[in-house]
C-alpha cells in the first residue's frame, strides 16, 4: 500500500466508526515486508519471505473503550461489518472516564527533522546478495578450530511502513527499514557444548558491518569452554555492554504510568527522590539520527521531546500516557521510551576489569525476574572471574540477587562503551557488593 | 499480566470468511471423494482441491521433495478489568496461509494474508527457492486424514457476546475485594480464542482443525502497612464457554489471595547449592526447561543439545518416566492433529529411566529415521513449524509427599513459579520462583519468595532422588517461547527431590 492509500483507508475507517456509534476514534494502517536466510553446513537451510498488513482501531463508544484489529483488509463490507461489531460489543464494558484521545494541543503537528529511519534503496537489492553475505559469515568460522560443532549464519532485512489518523486531528506516519546479519556457533568441550552468538544490524543497508561477526562468535563460544560455579559470595560485577538493558529494564518498568497508578511499582511517589548512585544519569532521547528508538511523535500522537529521566541517581520523569496521566492527575509525558541514553565514563570495560581484585564480568544472563511491587530480584548469568585484575576463569550456572533500588545505589562506574545497536544506549556497568550464589 | 493483543469482540464465522461460493456439496477430485467434514474447512478459507494442488505443483517446480500449505484463521477476544470495572476489550483476526517448501532438511517458506489462487502463486514460487533443479511435480490423489476429537465442547467462543463474558470478570474481582481487606486493587482478564486450520502436503494428505483456547486469570495487589504484595491465579483450557462458573471465579479468587498473603513474611534463603523439593503440579518448569528443550530434536540433529548423544543411555533413576502428551482432554497442550499434519501422541522422552525419544518434527523425524511424534507446532502461519512440547509431566514416583520433605536437613521446597529459561548446549536451565518454604529439620518453616534457581539439565535430571505418589497437572496460562515463536503448552509433577540445585539467595 502507498502512504497516500494508508492515509485515505485510515480516514474511511475513522468515518465508518463515527457514523455507527464512536464518539473518537484512532486508525493505524501498517505493512511490512521481511525476509532472511539462514545457512549452516555451506547450504541454505532456511529462506524466509513474507509481506504484511493490519489496520487496528480504538473505540471510545458512550465512554466506553476498546482495540481491536484485523489482517483482513481487502474486503470493505468485511470490514464495515468489522468496527461495527466492535462498536457493538464495547456498548457492553463499564464506563471509564478516563479514557479519551489526547488533548490536541499535545500532538505533533509535523514541522520536525528526518531522523533517517529508512533506507530508499530497500528495494532495490539483489537476493543473491543477501545470501551471499550470510555465507561469507559462515566462512569465517567453518574449520578455524576443531571443536565447531555446528555454526548458523543468518543475513535479515525488513521494511515497516505506518499512518495514524485520530479524530481529532492528528496525522501522522512512520516508515523503517532494517538490515542484519548474525552467527550463532556451538562447540564441543566436556559434556558441554557452550555455544555463543554475535550480530549486527543498521538501518541502512550500506552502513551493516559485515566481516568479523563470525570471528567474534567463535572466539565467545571458545572462550566459554570450562565453565564453572564458584563458592558464593559477596563481590563486584561488571555487565557487558550489550546486557546492561537487563539491569535497566525492571527500573525502566517500574516508572510507567500504569505501574504507578497500579501499585505495581517500587517507585511509586519517588519524583525528585535520590533512587540511584550520582552515575545514574538517564536521558531519554527520541531525536537521535538513525537511533533504533528515534520516532517525532509516540503512539498516540504526542509530540516527544528529549527529557532528563535520572540526574545523579534523582528520579526527575515518570513515563506517562493520556490515561494513565488522567487517572495519576499528571500532565503525559509519552507512556514509552524512544532511546535510553545512559551517560558512559571514561574508561573501557577493560579498564574497569583491571581495576578488580576479585569479581564477576557477566557476559550472558539466563532466566531470571525482578517482583514489580518490591524491586526484589534474581538472575541466571554466566560470565568470567576476574583476579587481581585479570580474567581468569570462565563461570556459569550462578545467580546475582539482591533488590535493584539497592543495585542502583551500587553503581559505581559506567563505561566509555556505549552499545549503538539497540534504542537502549548502554556502556558497561559496573556495580559494588553483589550477591551471588553458586556452590 | 500483558493484555497486549487480546481481545474481545465476536467476529463471527460468515462476516469474516466471506460468502460462500463453493456450493456445499461433496466435490470430486480425480477419483477421491472430500467428505463434507473437510469440505466445510475449505468453503471457509474459500479453496479448491484444485486450487490447492495447483499451488503445490509451484511449490515442488523446483525441486523440492516435499511442501505444505497451512490455511490459518484465528479470532481472539480479550476482556480486562482495572480499577473495579470491565473497562476494556481487545479483538484481534489474522488469517492466512503459509506455504513450504523442503528439500532434505532444508526450508524454503513464505505466507500470504489473501487466500486466492494468484497470492498463493507468489508466495509458492518464494518458498520453491530453496530448490534449484526444476522439475514438473504431479499431485497424488488426495487422502483425508481424520483428525483425534481432544477438546470437545459446548459452546463456541465465537458464539459468546462481550455481555455474556462480563459477569464472570466482574465477580472475580468483587470475591478478591470480598476474601481480605489489605487488597488494593485487582487486575482480571478473559482471554478467548477460536482457530480454523486446514492443512494439505505434496503427499496428498488434507485435514484441518478447530482449536478453542481460553485463559483466565486475576492479579491480586495486597497493602500490609508500607508493604505492598502481588500475586496472581489463572487457569487455561481447550474448553467453551461452559467452563466458566461462580465455583471457578471462587478458587480463582481464593488462589490468588492466599498466594498472595504468602509473601508478606517471606524471605530470601541462603545463596548456594541445596536440596531442592519440588512441590507437585507447577513445578513441571523443571521439566521444560531442564530437560524439555534439550530433548527438541532440532538441536540434537544440529549437534547443539547436551543430550547430543545420549539416546537409548541411562539418564535418570529407574523409576523416573517422563512424557510429552498433546493428547490430554481439553488440556491447553492438546493438539488434535499437529501443525504439520501429523498424529499427535503420548510420547516417553525418558522411559524408567532411559532416554527413549526427542521431540520431533517432519524435519528430524526423516533425519533419524523415526516416526513423528506429532510435536510439530507454529505460533501461527506467519512461521516454520518446529519441534515444540505440548504437555510435558513425570508419572508418578513410589514415595510420598512427606517423606521427601522429612529427608531435607536444609534446604527449599518451591511449588509456585513464574518464568523459567534454558541453555540448549550449555544444559544450564533457570526457574523463578515466587514462593515457597525454607526446609529445617525436616520441616517447612520460613516462607521464601523472589528467587532464582539454576542447574544444569542432565545433571539434575540424574539428581531427582525421589518422586511421590501425588502427581498433579498444572493448567495454568504457560506460554513456551523458541525461535521468535510462542505456543501454549502445560506440565506437571509429583512431589520430587533434587539432590542439589543452586539457590539465589543472600550470602552471610
Amino acid at each position: 500500500m502507498t502512504k497516500e492509500e494508508k492515509y485515505a483507508l485510515a480516514k474511511w475507517a475513522i468515518n465508518h466508526a463515527l457514523e455507527n456509534g464512536a464518539q473518537e476514534a484512532k486508525v493505524s494502517i501498517y505493512d511490512s515486508q521481511n525476509s532472511s536466510v539462514e545457512v549452516r553446513d555451506e547450504k541454505i537451510d532456511k529462506l524466509e519471505q513474507s509481506t504484511q498488513s493490519g489496520l487496528s482501531i480504538s473505540l471510545f463508544v458512550d465512554k466506553k473503550y476498546s482495540a481491536h484489529s484485523t489482517n483482513r483488509l481487502n474486503n470493505k463490507d468485511e470490514l464495515r461489518r468489522f468496527i461495527e461489531e466492535a462498536i457493538a460489543g464495547t456498548k457492553f464494558l463499564a464506563e471509564d472516564e478516563y479514557r479519551t484521545l489526547p488533548d490536541p494541543g499535545l500532538y505533533y503537528k509535523g514541522e520536525g527533522k528526518d531522523l533517517e529511519t529508512f533506507d530508499a534503496d530497500f528495494l532495490s537489492l539483489d537476493p543473491q546478495e543477501k545470501i551471499d553475505a550470510a555465507f561469507s559469515v559462515e566462512k569465517e568460522v567453518l574449520g578455524k578450530d576443531e571443536r565447531i560443532i555446528s555454526v548458523t549464519a543468518s543475513y535479515y532485512d525488513g521494511m515497516s511502513g505506518s499512518v495514524m489518523v485520530t479524530s481529532n486531528g492528528f496525522e501522522g506516519d512512520t516508515a523503517h527499514t532494517y538490515y542484519g546479519l548474525s552467527v550463532s556457533v556451538s562447540v564441543k568441550g566436556g559434556d558441554a557444548r557452550p555455544s555463543a552468538s554475535w550480530g549486527e544490524s543498521a538501518i541502512f543497508h550500506d552502513k551493516l558491518k559485515k566481516e568479523g561477526i563470525g570471528e567474534i562468535a567463535l572466539k565467545r563460544a571458545l572462550e566459554k569452554i570450562g565453565q564453572t560455579k564458584i563458592e558464593s559470595g559477596k563481590m563486584p560485577m561488571i555487565i557487558e555492554n550489550r546486557l546492561a538493558g537487563q539491569a535497566l529494564g525492571p527500573l525502566v518498568s517500574a516508572l510507567s504510568g500504569r505501574a504507578i497508578q497500579q501499585k505495581n511499582s517500587f517507585l511509586i511517589d519517588k519524583l525528585g527522590e535520590k533512587i540511584g548512585s550520582d552515575k545514574l544519569v538517564l536521558m531519554d532521547d527520541p531525536f537521535i539520527i538513525s537511533g533504533r528508538g528515534s520516532r517525532l511523535f509516540d503512539g498516540e500522537g504526542l509530540a516527544l521531546e528529549k527529557r532528563v529521566i535520572f540526574e545523579k541517581g534523582v528520579l526527575k520523569s515518570y513515563f506517562i500516557d493520556t490515561y494513565y496521566g488522567k487517572k495519576l492527575k499528571m500532565d503525559p509525558t509519552s507512556g514509552s521510551t524512544t532511546n535510553l541514553v545512559l551517560k558512559p565514563g571514561e574508561r573501557t570495560m577493560e579498564e574497569m576489569v583491571a581495576t578488580l581484585d576479585r569479581g564477576i564480568l557477566i557476559t550472558g544472563f539466563n532466566g531470571g525476574n525482578t517482583n514489580g511491587t518490591t524491586g526484589d530480584f534474581s538472575y541466571g548469568i554466566d560470565g568470567f572471574l576476574i583476579e587481581n585484575g585479570k580474567i581468569v576463569q570462565p563461570v556459569s550456572e550462578m545467580n546475582i540477587t539482591g533488590n535493584m533500588k539497592q543495585l542502583w545505589n551500587n553503581l559505581i562506574e559506567t563505561g566509555s562503551d556505549v552499545y549503538e545497536k539497540s534504542s537502549w544506549l548502554m556502556p558497561s556497568l559496573m556495580f559494588k557488593d553483589i550477591d551471588f550464589s553458586g556452590k | 499480566m500483558n493484555l497486549d493483543r487480546r481481545n474481545f469482540i465476536k467476529a463471527s464465522t460468515t462476516a469474516v470468511a466471506g460468502t460462500m461460493i463453493i456450493p456445499a456439496v461433496l466435490q470430486s477430485c480425480g477419483n477421491t471423494q472430500i467428505s463434507a467434514n473437510v469440505k466445510s474447512y475449505m468453503d471457509h478459507f474459500e479453496v479448491s482441491a484444485e486450487a490447492m494442488q495447483k499451488v503445490i505443483s509451484e511449490a515442488m517446480s523446483k525441486g523440492g521433495n516435499y511442501s505444505d500449505l497451512f490455511f490459518e484463521h484465528k479470532i481472539s477476544n480479550s476482556l480486562g478489568l482495572e480499577d473495579g470495572k470491565v473497562n476494556k476489550a481487545y479483538s484481534n483476526v489474522d488469517y492466512g496461509v503459509g506455504i513450504r517448501v523442503l528439500k532434505g532438511d532444508q526450508t524454503g517458506y513464505a505466507y500470504s494474508e489473501t487466500i486466492d489462487v494468484e497470492s498463493m502463486l507468489n508466495a509458492a514460487r518464494m518458498a520453491a527457492n530453496i530448490a534449484n533443479s526444476p522439475q514438473q511435480f504431479k499431485s497424488d490423489a488426495i487422502i483425508e486424514k481424520l483428525p483425534a476429537d481432544y477438546y470437545r465442547i459446548s459452546r463456541d467462543w465465537e458464539d459468546v457476546s462481550v455481555k455474556e463474558k462480563v459477569p464472570f470478570v466482574q465477580k472475580v474481582n468483587d470475591k478478591v475485594f470480598e476474601l481480605d481487606e489489605k487488597v488494593i486493587k485487582v487486575n482480571a482478564f478473559l482471554n478467548d480464542e477460536s482457530s480454523y486450520m486446514l492443512f494439505y502436503n505434496s503427499e496428498g494428505r488434507l485435514t484441518y482443525d478447530y482449536r478453542p483456547l481460553v485463559n483466565f486469570g486475576v492479579v491480586c495487589i495486597m497493602q500490609r502497612g508500607d508493604q505492598i504484595e502481588n500475586s496472581y491465579s489463572a487457569r487455561s483450557y481447550r474448553k467453551g464457554f461452559e467452563w466458566l462458573s461462580d465455583d471457578l471465579v471462587d478458587m480463582l479468587a481464593k488462589e490468588a489471595v492466599d498466594k498472595t498473603n504468602i509473601l508478606f513474611d517471606a524471605t530470601k534463603p541462603r545463596a548456594g547449592e541445596m536440596p531442592i523439593v519440588l512441590g507437585a503440579g507447577g513445578s513441571g518448569i523443571l521439566l521444560h526447561e531442564a530437560i524439555g528443550h534439550t530433548f527438541e530434536a532440532d538441536f540434537n540433529r544440529k549437534g547443539e543439545s547436551i543430550f547430543s548423544d545420549k539416546m537409548g543411555k541411562n539418564v535418570a533413576e529407574s523409576f523416573i518416566n517422563i512424557i510429552d502428551d498433546g493428547t490430554l482432554e481439553n488440556n491447553r497442550g492438546a493438539i488434535n492433529i499437529d501443525d504439520e499434519g501429523n498424529d499427535v501422541q503420548k510420547t516417553y522422552l525418558v522411559k524408567d529411566g532411559v532416554l527413549n525419544s526427542y521431540i520431533h518434527d517432519r524435519i528430524s523425524a526423516n533425519h533419524y529415521g523415526v516416526e513423528p511424534t506429532g510435536n510439530g507446532r507454529r505460533e501461527s502461519f506467519r512461521y516454520i513449524p518446529l519441534p515444540r512440547m505440548r504437555s510435558t509431566y513425570m508419572e508418578a514416583g513410589p514415595h510420598t509427599r512427606e517423606e521427601i520433605i522429612e529427608s531435607v536437613d536444609y534446604g527449599v521446597f518451591v511449588d509456585n513459579f513464574s518464568n523459567g529459561q534454558v541453555k540448549i548446549g550449555a544444559g544450564d536451565f533457570t526457574f523463578f520462583v515466587k514462593s515457597g518454604y525454607l526446609i529445617e529439620k525436616g520441616k517447612l518453616t520460613q516462607p521464601i519468595k523472589d528467587i532464582n534457581i539454576i542447574g544444569n539439565g542432565p545433571q539434575a535430571l540424574a539428581d531427582i532422588s525421589m518422586a511421590a505418589n501425588d502427581y498433579l497437572g498444572d493448567n495454568g496460562t504457560w506460554m513456551c517461547g523458541k525461535g521468535g515463536q510462542s505456543v501454549p503448552v502445560t506440565m506437571g509433577l509429583p512431589t520430587v527431590l533434587v539432590k542439589k540445585l543452586t539457590v539465589g539467595g543472600t550470602s552471610a
